[in-house]
């Protein structure tokens, strides 16, 4: 069977136990569309986070930041994992004892204020669907590569297939799709790691066999085979830092503390029975992530190694060092075609240079070789987990079954934030403000009309999408880190903390990282309106964008401190509150009181 | 005991417990993963340096095992004080 049909049987079967999913697991009262009926066990729940976590960006791109930027790339491995430390500790248990639907009532209900809850919504739909951008286009890619349609039209079937389950189902859909979706991607993933990790260290577990020895018979350790081989080109070591410490200190942070404070995944936290299973829940989402993250190190350095092995198959220097282009395996060819992979003969000898030309002294060394610039002009940091089966001669339906993964990682996610952006519209603005009397039934239909919107104005952004699409994830986690988690977190661990206080709060770390980002970015990322050139030199204490996240809520957290000093302290039953959330005691019945 | 005090001398059980567990977390990620990776890659296991390890490997091991620990032992703390789930 050709690649293409069974790419398409592989896809449709998964598609076809998505719905299927979504008929058996309908939702009828808002507490089932909203939570799921807070009846998910926390093993369930954990999968379905860890689906709705690992986004496309995850699935595809992760392993090939990894690829090529080495040691520095750990800030993500660290980062997108250690936010769940934070979440399961400081801010899961007690928010699921609250028992209510969203994150925003939360903050509107501590802080008595309508204002606090505003500015949490905004905060919940800016970050939601800025990230359901790149989720809609990750489909759109992975249809239109796989299955040779156009990228509208997989934009299109993406769509529609969510459509059905979500509105359908609501949590309660989403949450046994989304363990479905992990089976699919989890799968997918591992599999071709193992295989490539067996053919070059002879150990099955990528984990293990990043740590291992080459099984070419040189002994050398897999990671000092590919210092060598990169700093033979001229690239700079992979196991070496790059980026300053402080700057690596404050993005792990930052995205520790984004990720902590990013509403589609605390509100997964609402979904389980009792305040016990919030803190296990965590663990187990964490678990079920971690089987990814630690894998794609090794992913990402096999993938470099095999990729600077085919190309620079000999001695660096010799003629025949180099692979000849019309002996290119197949892959190669496969990929040239999409323009990810792109080759231009510099020196016209048909063979292949890739080599760092940027490096001035390894430039001046290659040019006494014959060679006249590096030769892969184009490679996509993007085709590497995609390629990898082919890379290592995996067989059709591994091929097959890693693009059902990549659909499985971006519709997961999708779902999530469509639900959180519907809930944020249905439960905190019409409900919450407009009309706090409507009927359960009227809710539940504004909620689905609000989901059939998101996803309407979702897939005509994937579709169209603005041209600082990449930029705006600094955004989201920035939005989430200054605003969303020091309000939470202060809102549980400070009794004193008045409304003013707060509101203060939120608006100094908002503002300050939304300043800071927009310098360096440009107003609203518009080009040509950044304010100063995006390089080092000229950032705050050599602090990025992406990193000040963490400045911004460090800013929020002194403010709020400093106004709620000299404001009078919140009510009795404010403080009241506050003590009853800090004990597990009685969630049942808060969950009861809706 | 009353309830009031009780429920004051639980919360800084669990301040304490949780004050511990955070500075785990620091420590296999902050400090071994970034601050003090050059010093910690002078060691080896296996093919791995060790600060490298702990960056892209051990340091996710940590975060899992820190979240069961906690949630074990703040389970027992919550008996202990009486104010767990029915």
């Amino acid at each position: 069977m050709d690649l293409k049909t069974l790419t398409f049987l592989v896809v449709g079967a998964t598609f076809a136990l998505y719905i299927g999913i979504a008929i058996w697991a309908r939702a009828s009262t808002t507490k089932e569309f909203y939570v799921a009926g807070t009846g998910v066990h926390p093993i369930a729940n954990g999968m379905a986070t860890a689906a709705d976590w690992m986004s496309a960006a995850s699935f595809i791109s992760m392993a090939g930041l990894i690829a090529f930027m080495g040691y520095d790339a750990s800030v993500y491995l660290m980062g997108w994992t250690g936010g769940y430390v934070l979440l399961a500790l400081l801010l899961a248990p007690y928010l699921r004892k609250f028992g209510k639907f969203t994150v925003s009532e939360f903050i509107g209900e501590r802080y008595y204020s309508k204002a606090a809850r505003m500015v949490a919504v905004i905060c919940l739909i800016v970050a939601s669907i800025t990230y359901v951008i790149g989720q809609m286009k990750g489909v759109g890619v992975a249809f239109s590569r796989f299955l040779e349609v156009d990228f509208h039209t997989g934009v299109f079937v993406g769509m529609t297939i969510v459509f059905i389950y979500a509105v359908m189902g609501g949590m309660k859909g989403i949450t046994y799709t989304q363990i479905a979706q992990y089976c699919v991607l989890i799968f997918a993933y591992t599999v071709p790691a193992i295989f490539i990790s067996l053919n070059l260290t002879g150990n099955p577990i990528p984990q293990l066999g990043l740590g291992s020895s080459m099984a070419d018979g040189s002994g050398m350790a897999l990671l000092d085979k590919l210092d060598m081989i990169v700093t033979d080109l001229g690239f700079a070591a992979y196991t070496a830092q790059k980026m300053s410490t402080m700057n690596m200190f404050l993005l792990t942070l930052s995205l520790m503390i984004g990720t902590a404070g990013l509403p589609h995944v605390i509100m997964r936290f609402f979904t389980v029975p009792k305040v016990a299973d919030a803190r296990t829940s965590a663990g187990w989402a964490l678990v079920f992530i971690a089987i990814l993250y630690t894998t794609a190190p090794a992913v990402g350095a096999m993938a470099r190694l095999n990729l600077m092995n085919t190309i620079q198959s000999g001695e660096v220097g010799a003629v025949e060092g180099n692979m000849v282009y019309a002996d290119r395996p197949s892959w190669f060819k496969s990929w040239e075609t999409t323009g990810l992979l792109k080759f231009e003969d510099k020196n016209g000898d048909g063979r292949v240079q890739y080599y760092n030309d940027k490096n001035e002294a390894f430039a001046a060394k290659a040019a006494g070789f014959g060679w006249q610039g590096n030769e892969m002009v184009k490679v996509d940091r993007d085709i590497m987990v995609l390629a990898n089966p082919e890379v290592a001669n995996l067989p059709n339906w591994v091929i097959a079954l890693v693009a059902a993964g990549g659909l499985a990682a971006a519709l997961s996610t999708a779902a999530g934030l469509l639900l959180a952006i519907s809930t944020a519209i249905s439960h905190d603005v019409i409900k919450g403000m407009i009309s706090p009397g409507i009927s359960e039934k009227k809710e539940l239909l504004a909620s689905r009309i609000a989901m059939a919107g998101a996803i309407v104005v979702a897939g005509y952004l994937g579709m169209n999408p603005p041209g600082f699409a990449a930029q705006v994830v600094a955004l989201a986690f920035g939005l989430a880190a200054s605003s969303i988690f020091p309000a939470l977190m202060m809102g549980i661990f400070n009794k004193n903390m008045d409304d003013k206080g707060a509101i203060v709060g939120m608006l100094v770390g908002l503002l300050s990282t939304l300043l800071y980002i927009f310098w360096f970015k440009g107003w609203f990322f518009i080009p040509g309106t950044a304010m100063a050139a995006n390089t080092p030199d000229n950032w705050f204490m050599g602090i990025s964008p992406e990193a000040f996240g963490a400045v911004g809520a460090m800013l929020n957290f002194a403010a709020a401190y400093v106004v709620s000093k000299i404001t009078p302290p919140p009510p009795e039953h404010i403080q009241h509150l506050v003590e009853d959330i800090r004990v597990p005691m009685g969630a049942a019945k808060a969950a009861a009181d809706h | 005991m009353s309830e009031q005090t009780q429920r004051q001398a639980y919360w800084k059980a669990n301040l304490k417990l949780v004050a511990l567990c955070l500075s785990i977390w620091f420590v296999v990620s902050y400090l071994f993963g970034i601050i003090l990776v050059d010093q910690l890659n002078v060691i080896s296991i296996g093919g791995y340096r060790l600060g490298f390890w702990f960056a892209q490997q051990g340091s996710m091991y940590i975060f899992v095992v820190l979240i069961f620990f906690y949630a074990n032992r703040i389970g027992k703390i919550d008996r202990k004080f009486n104010v767990h789930e029915d």
